[in-house]
């Protein structure tokens, strides 16, 4: 038996974590679904949990992330339930990749478009040698 | 193919690498097969004594025990690797990812394997975001497809 949990991150404009919940909740699957501010957490057997998230994300590709959690859903060591409140451990980091998430979603449009982008050049720094004759350069002004 | 990913935490990486047909190891993978092990040893995260001795494998008796236990968990992950996708100066590295002398030792043993690898920076604009994921997205297609699990 490999039971695994997953975490789906939804940052789209289009679906809310209930909306997705409901859909997890018609398949009649059997999993266990919790719904959360970022998303929804599903814990159940890989067999079932993998096609199921595929499925899922087909309602919105650009909006939804999936990774995978050690901890299941509502972990006692984990939920701020009963941690007594505070970010739960790892929170900061998945705060960290949703503000990057809307750029994701938008590169993976362009990708889908078939866009092929150019990267920038890198400013180089300045030199060591370089800035010790500005400052020599400016002393002589003076 | 099972790609390693570092941040070994980051819903980022892990939900591309599946995104384009590979095999993400992630740590989370790792953390899940020991707090669902039978019996809680040593909760929460479940590392007994007997952990930190598999990461002698990786570094010396010497090492603080939080490098080498951490060492045990990126072990199987390691020994994995096909190939690598690397950020480099990550944010965040909290939880799992917070020792800095682990994070320099991973990417060094991933360097000495001579896996396919890629790095790169987080990105901040629109524009380097999508130098991210084409860049990300032809580095996977030039891999072999990841096996079906049976």
């Amino acid at each position: 038996m490999d039971t695994i949990t997953k975490m789906v991150v939804i940052n789209s404009s289009k679906l809310l974590p209930s909306d997705v919940a409901i859909k997890m909740y018609e398949t009649k699957a059997d999993v266990m679904v919790k719904e959360t501010c970022f998303g929804i957490i599903v814990s159940g057997e890989r067999s079932v949990v993998e096609p199921l998230l595929s499925d899922i994300r087909k309602l919105d590709p650009y909006g939804i992330f999936i990774k995978e959690r050690g901890f299941s859903p509502g972990e006692p060591y984990r939920c701020r339930a009963t941690r007594r409140g505070g970010a739960k451990p790892g929170f900061h980091n998945l705060e960290n990749d949703d503000k990057l998430l809307p750029l994701i979603a938008a590169a993976l449009k362009s990708l889908d478009r078939g866009e092929i982008p150019v990267e920038k050049k890198q400013k180089k720094k300045l030199d060591i040698d370089k800035l010790k004759e500005i400052i020599k350069g400016s002393e002589e002004l003076k | 193919m099972k790609v390693f990913i570092y941040p070994t935490n980051s819903l980022i990486l892990s939900d591309l690498v599946e995104r384009f047909g590979h095999e993400p190891l992630a740590i989370m993978q790792e953390v899940g097969k020991k707090v669902r092990r039978q019996g809680l040893d040593s909760p929460p995260m479940n590392m007994t004594p007997e952990d930190p001795k598999f990461g002698l494998k990786y570094a010396a008796v010497e090492v603080p025990s939080g490098v080498r236990g951490r060492m045990s968990l990126f072990d199987p992950l390691l020994s994995q690797a096909e190939a690598a996708i690397v950020v480099t100066e990550p944010v965040t590295s909290f939880g799992c990812m917070g020792c800095a002398r682990t994070n320099e030792l991973v990417n060094f043993l991933l360097r000495g394997k001579k896996i396919p690898m890629l790095r790169l920076d987080y990105p901040s604009t629109e524009e380097e975001a999508k130098v991210f994921v084409y860049k990300i997205s032809e580095f996977l297609k030039s891999l072999k497809p990841k096996e079906e699990k049976k």
